[in-house]
């Protein structure tokens, strides 16, 4: 099946028409940088945004997200779910991916119905990055630059207009009901493939090695002297998880009302990075070290969650690159291991 | 339909059934144990080895290994909880008639399958004796299905041995080689003095039909490995409980990760030739 088109002033009605169903979100410029924010008018769209600080993870699985309501008697423990029906707007290739692997992780074993209510109530529309959002990303070397097939629907820029692929059919109602598309003629194709084809060479390849390597290079590199490198430099912040889009890890906690008579339990996004995070109440940690903490996270990155969900854990945003204060980018990292790799092998031979 | 407290699960999985504390039996300065009640109809069908999320309300939820057996359990089980965080500090407090909440039960448990037949060697350190007493009243209320069974246990101090008259019954019964020890005795000890390993020379089994289980803080595992290794017992054998951060329980949250396996999920219970073949590297340490 073909493509539909959408000029830009329609696309700007269809949003004005899905605001009274739909909470709207989109790339929004907020001091300096971008955001995923409600979309007030059609004005507020910036489709062509370079990168969102946050990813639009926010939406799937917030930052702090009521999960139980309860008195604290245990007369009343009642679950929250909430989902407020959303379309997210613009979100780059390398966001879809994450998705991806969110509703992999979520949706596996122990099927977590407060995120897959959620992602019921979420529609997904992404737009075809056709230049290096930033220094950092190397979505390119991840293969990321091309969408996976979990948006309902996808959108290119093609100048006046946009190219509409339709990816599922709650995505196909949505445009049925809120757009004015037409379908692509001869023309339209011509243009799409001349986009998609001008816009590949602008993206470098930034891993020194094919990424299908990746994992095999990570088990290998279990034991490298760059973790305790790594571990030297990192302030343990945490900046790197809290930006990163296949992040997902929580912690729960229980506030409590003034009447200490009814409280509510929350989860909230933590962090492996944290000193924290692998502490047992006996005091016990099991991950004491930044060294071992990066390790750990560079490893989950690059094999652990291929190992379990048969997805890479890093989409090459680039996002904790940018944050990171001391510079540990996953580019730097995992070229290092490469080439650490490659210089011990060319050293027995 | 009776139902299972993993059943409860369907709306939410993080959403506690109220239990109601039965009973609560002081067992050291540091250790009480807990006999709570399911709601009617909801039972908790556990296997040894496995926990809970136990939840006080408005305070927070830790995982607790289940300590009563499946054998014995009549609409009620038992926690043997240490306080040492938050909401154990709290948990000491409660009173019989108040309610927690509970999770569960989550995990996977002791090979009991696979123990049948075989000589079976208990090591627990410390409160670890608590999930392997869910396990070893289990075996002992079908003793014949067992060969030897030889239960090491090891302790900091007499006065913070664990289910001391459980240890007695069981000494008593004559078909259970008992041998407890502690690494500082006072002046009423008369038993063994020293650490768990000191105790391996006692142990009297058929190595290749053996199975040892151990629990205990993360500095015995490697010492008991040893001892039982050098016994000639299979690592297939070998199984340990691991502790580790296990805030959901159900494989999400990325607290327990022991490499790149959920400790809730593949364990808490791995034999050890498992962390070796799946290159558990964090697992030991």
């Amino acid at each position: 099946m073909g493509f539909r088109v959408i000029s830009k002033e329609a696309l700007g009605r269809m949003v004005r028409s899905l605001q009274q169903q739909y909470r709207v979100v989109g790339p929004k410029p907020v001091a300096g940088e971008f955001i995923f924010a409600e979309i007030e008018s059609a004005d507020d769209l910036h489709l062509d945004y370079t990168q969102t600080v946050v990813p639009p993870k926010k939406y799937l699985l917030p930052q702090h997200e009521e999960i139980a309501r309860f008195n604290l008697d245990g007369s009343v423990i009642a679950p929250v779910l909430d989902a407020p029906p959303t379309v997210i707007l613009g979100i780059h290739t390398c966001d879809l991916h994450a998705m991806q692997l969110l509703d992999k992780v979520f949706g596996s074993g122990y099927v977590d119905q407060h995120y897959r209510k959620r992602r019921e109530n979420v529609w997904l529309i992404g737009i075809e990055c056709l230049r290096p959002c930033t220094p950092h990303s190397f979505c390119k070397s991840m293969g990321t630059l091309t969408a996976s097939d979990n948006f309902d629907l996808h959108l290119t820029d093609l100048g006046d207009e946009y190219a509409v692929d339709i990816g599922t059919e709650r995505g196909e109602a949505l445009l049925q009901a809120h757009a004015e598309t037409r379908f692509a003629t001869d023309e339209d194709y011509q243009h799409l493939n001349a986009v998609l084809t001008e816009k590949w060479p602008r993206f470098a390849y930034r891993l020194d090695f094919d990424v299908s390597e990746l994992p095999s290079l990570m088990r290998m590199s279990y034991h490298s002297k760059l973790w305790e490198e790594l571990g030297k430099r990192c302030l343990a912040c945490g900046s790197c998880t809290n930006v990163c889009p296949t992040c997902y890890c929580f912690n729960v906690q229980d506030d409590v009302d003034f009447a200490l008579s009814v409280g509510t339990r929350t989860r909230n996004w933590d962090s492996c990075q944290l000193d924290e995070f692998a502490i047992v109440a006996g005091g016990h940690d099991f991950r004491p070290t930044r060294a071992t903490r990066q390790r750990h996270r560079f490893m989950r990155k690059g094999v652990y969650q291929t190992d379990a969900y048969k997805l890479l854990g890093c989409v090459g945003c680039g996002r904790c690159a940018q944050a990171c204060l001391v510079h540990i980018t996953p580019v730097d990292t995992f070229n290092q291991l490469y080439h650490d790799r490659m210089n011990a092998a060319e050293a027995k031979k | 339909m009776p139902e299972t407290l993993q059943d409860t699960l369907k709306d939410s999985l993080y959403l506690p059934q109220p239990a109601r504390i039965l009973d609560v039996k002081p067992m050291t300065q540091w250790e009480k144990l807990f006999k709570l009640e399911l709601p009617r109809g909801v039972s908790l069908g556990h296997e040894p080895g496995q926990f809970v999320e136990l939840s006080v309300f408005g305070v927070g939820e830790a995982p607790i290994s289940i300590t009563s057996s499946p054998s014995r359990s009549n609409g009620s089980f038992e926690l043997c909880v240490r306080r040492t965080g938050d909401m154990t500090n709290v948990l000491h407090r409660m009173q019989p008639g108040q309610v927690v909440g509970v999770r569960g039960p989550f995990g996977r448990g002791f090979p009991i399958e696979r123990m049948r037949g075989k000589d079976i060697v208990f090591a627990p350190g410390g409160l670890g004796l608590a999930p392997l007493r869910s396990l070893i009243n289990q075996v002992l209320d079908e003793r014949g299905k067992y060969g030897r069974v030889t239960l090491l246990y090891g302790a900091k101090h007499p006065s913070e041995l664990l289910f001391t008259d459980e240890l007695k019954q069981w000494s008593e019964r004559g078909d259970v080689d008992v041998h407890v020890t502690v690494d500082r005795p006072d002046e009423n000890w008369k038993g063994n003095v020293g650490v768990i390993t000191t105790l391996f020379p006692k142990v009297q089994v058929y190595a290749r039909n053996t199975v040892a289980i151990t629990c205990g803080p993360p500095v015995m595992y490697r010492f008991v490995l040893m001892e039982l290794m050098g016994k000639g017992i299979p690592e297939g054998n070998i199984y340990l409980s691991l502790e580790r951060r296990m805030k959901c329980g159900v494989g999400k949250c990325g607290h327990c990760q022991i490499n790149n396996v959920y400790c809730c999920q593949s364990g808490p219970v791995f034999a050890y030739a498992d962390i070796k073949a799946l290159s558990l590297s964090e697992a030991l340490t």
